[in-house]
């Protein structure tokens, strides 16, 4: 929801007064949006309120109780890039760098069972990018967390270059390691001109980013730009409205 | 080395020799994703469900591969199912469907041919147990086994690190956890006349056990665990013909000598790295 937005801007998602839940239950009610490209949208809202259930509706994981999301074509051919929370499994996992980022790639190779010599440039490029090309033959598990993190989103450029979706990326990270990230994510928004759906605890922050917020709250829901967001009775009671935030 | 002329010249420790590096080595590849998927106990569960069904081809005179491949195959599939829907916990899963295949071919052989030596070699393992038509069905699978896995690899490898995500940018995950399963089933159903049902599993995790102690990444893995399964593999064959010792139990006994010896090179490692 960027106030100047360039008249050749698509649309790349839209839900359609979209439920959404899992089991039948419903978490999000009727979720009406459109996600333009260059959006820099931050999902807040408390435990339960169906974040994580958003994320992997709109990836795709699980289906809509009812309504829809419609994909661009650009979406729907490129994929959407994820960063996904950090599970046990992948921390004692023994995977260099490189490989990992390069697993990206693999949407885009589906007829050929190896990575392309376009494929090896471009994951290359996408590490250089997030300064971890040093890094690339170190061992994914002995990296610190805020590297880690980096390299995850290495790897979500490399599976699409339009949208990216993060849950809570910046999760037990110290504020060094966080503010990084959140200058990454910066520069993938203004320069790269990617779209950003990012699911965060981490509220303060999140609003001197994001243009856009999306807040889930017990099947209801508000969607706005952050200006907006600030003025809402909820805005002002815990941030203070407009003032506190430019 | 005049020992290992002279064991050439037995036709059946030739056989033994050509099923059990290519069954090894395929046991190695698939079970460096099971072991880092937290499925290592599937090849143990696998490995009952598969004597039950030797002993039910046994017991109706048929062929045992050709009987428990399917079934086995089968079962694999059962597992992974039960698995992700997450009714039952996985590894209760497992238990039940092994303690119950096993309960069913002990009451069959009982009922049939009572428990004589072949029940024996079922358990534990046996180079004779191998007749020429087994061995050839044996290398054609394994080779099968091995060329899914080289053009499945990278997908392999998305789908063990990060099964979410591989979903997300639309790799067929589901698929591929099949695939995995189904191979790991012949492999077992191919290693387990050798090793025997009790012993199989280890030829599953060891070597990737092994090799993670010292090697950081994947396709290091991979090829480590290869290597060494294969090599324990002849270490222990040569041991059990020298000292008449069971080939299944001297193949484990090896990979366990390996494995302690990473443990302990890994943590020599990390001190001098400390210092």
């Amino acid at each position: 929801m960027t106030e100047n937005r360039i008249s050749n801007d698509k649309i790349l998602l839209s839900c359609q007064s979209a439920c959404i839940g899992y089991d039948n239950k419903i978490v999000v009610k009727d979720l009406a949006i459109d996600i333009w490209e260059r959006d820099y949208i931050a999902v807040i809202g408390e435990n339960g309120s169906g974040k994580s259930t958003l994320v992997k509706t709109l990836l795709g994981l699980q289906k809509t109780i009812s309504g829809k999301i419609i994909m661009h074509e650009e979406v729907k051919n490129n994929g959407i890039g994820y960063l996904p929370q950090q599970t046990q499994v992948q921390r004692d996992f023994p995977a260099s760098v490189y490989e990992i980022v390069i697993s990206g790639f693999l949407n885009s190779s589906k007829r050929t069972p190896f990575y392309s010599t376009g494929q090896k440039k471009a994951a290359y490029k996408n590490m250089e990018l997030l300064n971890i090309e040093r890094l690339k033959k170190r061992c994914y598990r002995e990296l610190s967390g805020g590297q880690q993190q980096r390299v995850l989103l290495a790897r979500a450029l490399c599976a699409a270059h339009k949208l990216l979706v993060l849950d809570e990326p910046v999760t037990g990270l110290d504020p060094d390691a966080t503010v990084e990230l959140y200058e990454n994510l910066r520069m993938l928004n203004q320069e790269l001109n990617m779209t950003i759906i990012m699911v965060s605890h981490d509220i303060r922050n999140v609003l001197i980013y994001a243009d856009t917020v999306l807040q889930l709250k017990q099947s209801n829901w508000f969607y706005g730009t952050t200006k907006q967001f600030l003025n809402t009775d909820y805005g002002r009671k815990y941030f203070g409205g407009n003032e506190t935030c430019n | 080395m005049q020992l290992i002329f002279e064991m050439f010249t037995y036709p059946f420790i030739l056989r033994a020799f050509e099923v059990g590096i290519m069954v090894s080595l395929c046991a190695a590849l698939l079970g460096v994703s099971l072991v880092l998927k937290r499925y290592s106990m599937i090849g143990d569960g696998l490995s009952h469900v598969s004597y039950g069904a030797l002993s039910i081809a046994m017991a109706f005179g048929l062929a045992p591969l050709k009987v428990s491949i399917p079934i086995v195959v089968i079962a694999a599939f059962c597992l992974l199912r039960i698995t992700q829907e997450g009714k039952i916990k996985s590894d209760a899963a497992i238990a039940v469907l092994s303690a119950a295949s096993l309960a069913i071919g002990v009451i069959i052989t009982a009922l049939t041919t009572g428990m004589n030596t072949d029940v024996c070699s079922y358990m534990f393992g046996s180079i004779l147990a191998m007749s020429e038509s087994d061995v050839q069905l044996s290398v054609v699978l394994s080779i099968v086994v091995l060329i899914m896995f080289v053009f499945c690899y990278h997908k392999i490898f998305a789908v063990t690190f990060d099964e979410n995500f591989a979903k997300a940018i639309g790799v067929k995950t589901s698929f591929y956890n099949s695939l995995i399963a189904v191979l790991t089933a012949i492999t077992i159903v191919l290693g387990m006349r050798m090793m025997g049902a009790m012993l199989i599993s280890s030829l599953i995790i060891f070597p990737a056990l092994s090799s993670m102690r010292i090697i950081k990444n994947f396709l290091g893995v991979v090829i480590c665990s290869g290597f060494l399964s294969v090599l324990c593999f002849c270490i222990g064959i040569v041991i059990s013909y020298r000292y008449s010792t069971p080939t299944g139990a001297s193949v484990v006994i090896v990979n366990l000598g390996v494995f302690l010896g990473f443990c302990l090179l890994a943590k020599r490692k990390d001190k001098i790295i400390k210092e």
